[in-house]
Order: structure tokens, then sequence, then C-alpha cells
């Protein structure tokens, strides 16, 4: 059995890659339509708070965008104070509100700056048509990786220990990621389930190392399951706010975002990754090597995933604990980013910006919520849920008008059933 | 199925370079393997070794566990004589490491009690049967579905909920397996009809139950919790098992989702292979155009399947709300629905396969709540295992776990 089986050659008149499908789908869609699956989903969520709590969805809608803190870019005299005011008991003044918008804005901006590395993991995956639904593994190596040379290196500078704290985690998500890489590589292993298995693996060494007695957990809190503080010289410089500020990270990421359009299309390695994601076939017999470009795009998409887990515990987090990583789920909604963001630079940024957002307006601190704050955040994972299933849908749908098109085959619609 | 490919040839290949003799070796090295471990706790080396290190128990039992994967390994290899000597091997590798736990720590009271960590493997592992059972169905036919764990996540509440709200635990079975049916529905209209990426689709899947029980919960249950009176899914108590030696406190009082659970194995495998109806379910997994040209309608055998798949995913998890734990916490599979599929991959897929892993799985699941008695980080480590022992075998040289034909292919009909 060990034979490999004789690749079926699948019946092959359509790109049968994501990445291939992404593209046509983008070429076709444009920007309308993110908007309008963006649109959909809030609209079905606003329909399961109206019918489950009663409460009005607007309300709910205005409370969340208030409580991300986006209305601050609004003149001050535009702004509804009353909802922005959302965890002061009495009548804030118009001052007090625009703190608590700036303090919410810069909340949602940290969300927006690791969301934009965990989609950019995704993403740089798809281009060369895997699928790395390990971005929340990969995202805690660099985040533990992170906390060990963040807390444990010391005496060796600012100017030389945020950069090999930066280093050293992106290098341990590209390690990770590149495990995937390689099997997929060498023997093709199919990279969606040995990222699994590597998140999880990810997920128990994390518990581990920071469990009580383990190897990095707190000196001095010794009954939590905790880390060390990372020293100050290997913490991001804040640049916005006091209270948990905006940080450097921020702009980290962007570069992030410029690196990832001008790799993939400024550059030889970006070309052979796009062949490979359009076509593996055609890229092969045009001498493009496919199982390099597939280990280079998982080890890239997991350099961006730890830089996501350095990033978080360097710029505002400064420690990781057990509970942290049970909590966590931010690198599966890089998938959601990436997905809503259609793999592009541009559309990631936005994509990011509006989960941020939703995640730091569904809060639980966010008291102005018609609903219970739990609530709201439940919604927020039901959100991106629908994001992602309508992504799925509607790309295939479009898929099959323009290609029956293309080829003038005879029209059939598709039995699209509930669309 | 190598030897319809293999071509024949004039020089016969080397007996190591048959695949045949490879999974041979795997066994053999699953053997060495215990083998080391039970030396380790043979007197001379053995006592000396505790001396010196508190945990030294766990290293026959983690030899153990990996002997007896090698074992699974080869045996769902047509390797079974080896095979199956791995497995007895590792077994004694186990019992020798907690007989040496049990020397060594007599100061405490019993540790381990032999039949209740039997017990206890197969409380863990009947959450991991059902949905790797139902992962088969679905992965049979050609639909990936990585999104057992919602399925299951969904069945444990809906279990709960239909339990408390019906006041029966049998209306909660069905609430559970409507839910995961309805769940998995959505993922077959999505990767049957509509063609969309499988793996997509799944992840949406996930994605959605966990937005939507946690939020039903929240909205139902609130602070307070599932209720403490909820009509629980009872044991199953065999009268002439009493006092039975090591088999009564196991057998004797099992929850009627184990038996469930195995009667789903027996009867999975009859229904795979021994019906018409197993073998359109295969053919349209390996060869959806050719099973459609023998008059087999894909898409019907496409949906039931994954239908079947989220109907049994669910099972697993209302055992887990309303018969293993008695209540409901937001995300309480925790990963359980991915293990599944780890077993159903290491088992290559099979009944009985999948059945087994699952068995090893939840071994090592009941092991790791055991195990902070010795030591509490070794047992973190410990729920490694069934991800690593996975990641291995797909990606092992050696006769690695190759998935249906058509898997994750949607089905375009002509």
């Amino acid at each position: 059995m060990s034979v490999t089986p004789a690749a079926q050659p699948p019946p092959q008149q359509e790109p049968t890659t994501l990445a291939a499908r992404f593209a046509l789908y983008q070429r076709a869609g444009g920007v309308i339509t993110p908007l309008l699956t963006t649109l959909l989903a809030l609209f079905i969520a606003g329909l399961v708070v109206r019918f489950t709590t009663g409460a009005s969805p607007l309300d709910t809608g205005r409370a969340i965008l208030d409580g991300s803190g986006l209305t601050w870019l609004i003149p001050e005299s535009v702004m509804d104070i009353r909802s922005v005011a959302g965890t002061y008991d009495d009548w804030p003044s118009e001052a007090e509100a625009r703190l608590n918008a700036e303090i919410n804005l810069q909340q949602t901006l940290i969300f927006t700056t690791t969301l934009i590395l965990t989609g950019l993991a995704v993403a740089f995956a798809f281009r060369c048509g895997l699928f790395n639904i390990g971005g929340q593994g990969q995202f805690f190596v660099g985040a533990i990786v992170a906390v060990a040379v963040g807390a444990e290196v010391s005496g060796v500078g600012r100017v030389l220990h945020v950069p090999l704290v930066l280093l050293c985690a992106a290098l341990a998500g590209a390690v990770w990621a590149g495990i995937a890489g390689i099997l997929r590589a060498t023997v093709g292993a199919h990279e969606v389930i040995t990222t699994i298995m590597l998140n999880w693996i990810a997920y128990w060494i994390g518990s581990y190392l920071f469990s009580l007695g383990g190897p990095l957990q707190s000196d001095r809190s010794r009954q939590v399951p905790i880390s060390n503080d990372v020293q100050e010289s290997a913490k991001l410089h804040v640049f916005w706010g006091d209270f948990q500020g905006l940080h450097v990270g921020f702009f980290i990421a962007i570069a992030a975002l410029v690196a990832f359009y001008l790799i993939l299309n400024r550059t030889t390695l970006g070309y052979g990754v796009r062949a490979v994601g359009y076509n593996p076939e055609a890229a092969r017999y045009g001498g493009i090597s496919v199982s390099r470009n597939y280990f280079l795009a998982m080890a890239i998409s997991g350099l961006f995933a730890g830089l996501a887990g350095a990033v978080d515990i360097m710029g505002w987090q400064y420690r990781y604990g057990q509970i942290d990583i049970q909590q966590s789920d931010i690198g599966f909604a890089g998938i959601a980013v990436a997905l809503l963001g259609r793999n592009t630079s541009i559309g990631i940024f936005f994509s990011a910006l509006l989960f941020g957002a939703l995640l730091t307006g569904s809060n639980t601190r966010n008291l102005a919520l018609p609903i219970e704050p739990e609530l709201a955040g439940n919604m927020t994972l039901i959100v991106q849920g629908l994001v992602v299933l309508f992504v799925a849908a509607d790309l295939v749908i479009l898929y099959l008008w323009r290609f029956r098109k293309r080829l003038g085959l005879p029209r059939r619609e598709p039995k699209a059933v509930g669309s | 199925m190598s030897s319809l490919r293999a071509r024949p040839s004039l020089i016969a290949p080397a007996a190591w370079l048959r695949p045949s003799s490879r999974h041979r070796q795997v066994g053999m090295l699953g053997v060495i393997t215990a083998a080391v471990g039970v030396w380790l706790m043979l007197p001379p080396l053995g006592d000396n070794l505790r001396t010196r290190t508190d945990s030294v128990e766990l290293i026959p039992i983690y030899l153990g566990i990996v002997a007896i994967a090698a074992g699974l390994w080869a045996v769902t290899r047509a390797e079974p004589k080896w095979g199956w000597g791995a497995v007895l091997a590792g077994v004694l590798g186990i019992v020798l490491g907690f007989a040496a736990a049990e020397g060594s720590m007599a100061d405490h009271e019993a540790v381990f009690v032999w039949s209740s960590l039997v017990a206890a493997t197969l409380r863990w592992a009947t959450p991991l049967i059902f949905a790797a059972i139902g992962g088969m169905f679905s992965e049979r036919s050609g639909v990936v579905n990585i999104a057992l764990e919602g399925m299951m996540l969904a069945g444990a509440f809906f279990g709960i909920w239909g339990a408390d709200r019906f006041d029966h635990w049998l209306w909660g079975i069905v609430t559970a397996a409507i839910a995961g049916g309805a769940l998995a529905f959505i993922h077959a209209v999505f990767s049957v009809h509509l063609r969309a990426d499988q793996i997509v689709s799944g992840t949406a899947i996930n994605f959605l139950a966990l937005g939507v029980t946690g939020y039903l919960y929240i909205d139902l249950y609130g602070a307070e919790g599932t209720p403490p009176d909820v009509s629980e899914i009872p044991d199953v108590h065999l009268g002439f098992l009493d006092g039975v030696g090591f088999i009564g406190p196991i057998f004797g009082e099992m929850n009627l989702m184990i038996w469930l659970a195995l009667s789903t194995v027996v009867l999975s495998w009859i229904v795979l292979f021994k019906t018409p109806i197993g073998l359109r379910i295969r053919a349209v997994g390996e060869h959806p155009r050719a099973a459609d040209t023998v008059g087999i309608s894909v898409y019907l055998v496409r949906y039931s399947c994954v239908t079947v798949s989220g109907m049994l995913a669910a099972l697993g998890g209302a055992y887990l709300s309303i018969g293993f734990v008695g209540s409901f916490g937001e995300n309480m599979t925790a990963g359980r629905g991915f293990i599944a599929l780890a077993a159903l991959i290491f088992g290559m897929w099979k009944p009985f396969g999948a059945f087994f892993a699952a068995l090893l799985f939840g071994f090592s699941s009941a092991l790791a709540r055991s195990l902070p008695e010795y030591s509490e980080q070794a047992a973190l480590l410990f729920e490694t295992l069934p991800y690593v022992l996975t990641l291995i075998a797909v990606a092992g040289v050696i006769g690695r776990s190759i998935p249906p034909a058509a898997i994750g292919r949607p089905y375009e009909k002509q």
C-alpha cells in the first residue's frame, strides 16, 4: 500500500486549486462581493439578536460600533455621547466620552495588528494553493518563544533585544509551519491535517511550559500558571495612549502587508509561489520546483504568524499563561480575515480592521450593549463563521457562472440550495 | 491495492524494500520499543533508575503506547502477526510500568485500580469513536469533514438542551442527532451541490458551531449554567457480572452510549464492507465518475454520508454532555473532534482501525487524567501524543495513511 496511488488526473477543464479559484473570483467579483458578504453576515446576526433577545439589532450594532472606538475618527459634534460612554455610571462629559472612545480605538488597532499578521499567514499559503489552518499553532509558538527570549534573556539593551525577540519568534513560527511544508513537499501529507495536528501539539506544549512548576512558569507567583513578564528592554514602544495604548507593532504589521505585496508581485519567489498556486502541473512543466515553493510558502506563512505572537506579547500582553492559550482564537480568526480580504494586502487590512472592531466592540467591558456582552462575543464568532461560509459559497456561484460563459458550455444553473 | 498497480518486474525487489515487509518492520520496531520499556523496569536497572528520578515509571508507559501505536499500524496494513505482538508487548510494558509505580508509591492511596483505568479509557474513547466513525462515512464518500469538532459541540449543547427541555435523556439524544445532522447538511450543501472548497466550508461550520452553541448557552442558561438535575443517559447494569473480578466493574456498569458506540463500530463495518450500500459509498469515494456511470447517485450518497457523519459526531457530543459530565460549558469539546479526525486517519479510514486508534487515544487521555498523581507536567505533555502519532502516520515514509482517492474533490455531474 505504500505505493503512491497513481495520480488520478482530475477531470481537468477547470482550475482546481484554491488559489486559482480565488484569483478567478477576485477578477469577477471585485470589491463589491466582500462588502455584500459582510453586510449579509451582519444582517443575519442582527436577525438572530432580534429573535432571541428582542433587542434592536440596530442599537446593538451601534453599540458595537461605538464600543470599537471607530467613532473617535468622526468629529466630536457628530458623536453620540450616550452610547460611547458605556463604562461611566454618571452622565459623562464630552471629553470623558472622547477619551473612552480613544482607548477603545487603541484596543481595536491592537487587535487589528495581530489579525493582519495572522491573516497574512493564511493568505500567503493560499496564494501557493495551500490552506494553512495552523496559524493558531504558529501564533502559539511565536508567543512562547517571545516570552522565553523576552523574559529570560536580559542585559542586551533595547536596540538588540527587540529585534532579537522578533526574529526568534518569527523563525519559530516559520519552523513550525515549515514542518507542514516539508511534509507536503516531500511525502505529500496534506497540510490541513498536519497543521491541525501541529496546532494542538503547540497548544499542549504551551500548556506544559506555563504549568505550575513548568520551565517557563513565573518565579514570583508560583501558584498561577503564567510566565514571567518580558524585560523592559523587550517591550515595544507604546506611542499612543497610556493605558494599554497602541504599540509600534502596528507599523510592523503595516510593513508586513507591504512586504507581502512586494514578495508576491515583485520577486521571483513570489512569481513561483503564485504560479504553483494557480496550477502546480503547469508550474512544474515550466521548470518551477513545486516542492520548494510549497515549503517556502508555508515557512513564510509561519513567519507572519510567529511575528503575530511576538508582537502580541511585546506590545501589550507582556506575559503568557495557560488561560491565554485556552482562550486564544486569534489565529483561527486569521482564516476569516484572509478569506474576506481575498488574500490581498489591502483587503486583509480592512477585514482585519473589521474583525478587530467587532472583537473590541463586543468585549465584555462594553456595558452600553443592549444585550449581554457574552452574547455579543459569541455573535462575533457567528459572524466569522457566516463570512467564511459565504466566501465558500459565493466564490463557487460566481465561478460557475463565469466559467460556463467562457467555455461556451450549455448554461445550466447550479441548483443552489438556499441562495 | 498495490498488487493491482504493481507492474510485473523481472527482478524482484530486495525483501526489505517490499511494502509488506516494511510494515512488518514497524511491527518489529514496536515489539522492540516495548521490550526496551520492560527491560528498563526489570530489577537491576529499574531499581537503580528509580532511586535517581521520580517519574521513571512513565518511560515504559510511554514506550508501551508507542509500541501499541506501531502495532495497530502494522495490523491495519495487513501485518497482523507482528502487529498484535507489538500491541501485546506494549500492554505488558504499561502493566509493568504501573506495577513499578504502585510499588514505589506504596505510601500513597491506591493509585491505580486496573479496571477503573480500562473503564476510564472506554469513557474517554466513546466520543472519539462516534465522531471517528462518523467522519469515516463522510470521508469514505469523498467529502472531507474537518467540522467533526463543531458537530460534536453542537451535539453536546443540543443534547443537554433536549434532555432539559423534554425532561428525558432520550429526547436529548434525538435533538443532538438532529442538530448535528442539520449542521452536517449545511456542510453537504456547500461541498456537494455548491462545490465549495470542503476545508473552507468545514472551517465555517466549526466557527458557526462555536458561536451558536456559545450564544444559545448564554442566552438560555446564562451565568447559572445548565441545570444540575438534567436527565442523564443511564448506565446499563448487568447483574450477572456482579462480583466477577476484572470484567465486572468495567462492563457491568457501563454507560448505554458506550455500548452504542461499540455496536456502531461493528455495524459500520458490516454496512461499509458487507452490503451494497457500503460498496456504493466506497465507489463514490474512490471514483465518483465510474460510480455515476453505473447508475449510483453520487450526490445522494454524499449527502446521506455527510449527514450521518454529523449525526454520529453529535451523538459523541451528547454522550460528553449528558452521559459523562452532566453539564455543558462553552467549547467543551476542546479539540476532541480533531482527535477523532486523527484517530480516523491513524486507523486508515477503516472502522476497526479507527476504533482501536480511538481506544488508544482515549487511553492516553485517561492516563493523562490519572498522571497528575505522579507529575502534572508529564500529564500535559501526554496530551500531545495522539497528535504526534497522527503526524507521524500521515508523514511516515513507510506505509503512510492514504485517504480515499476522490476525497476533497467536488464532483460535477455530466
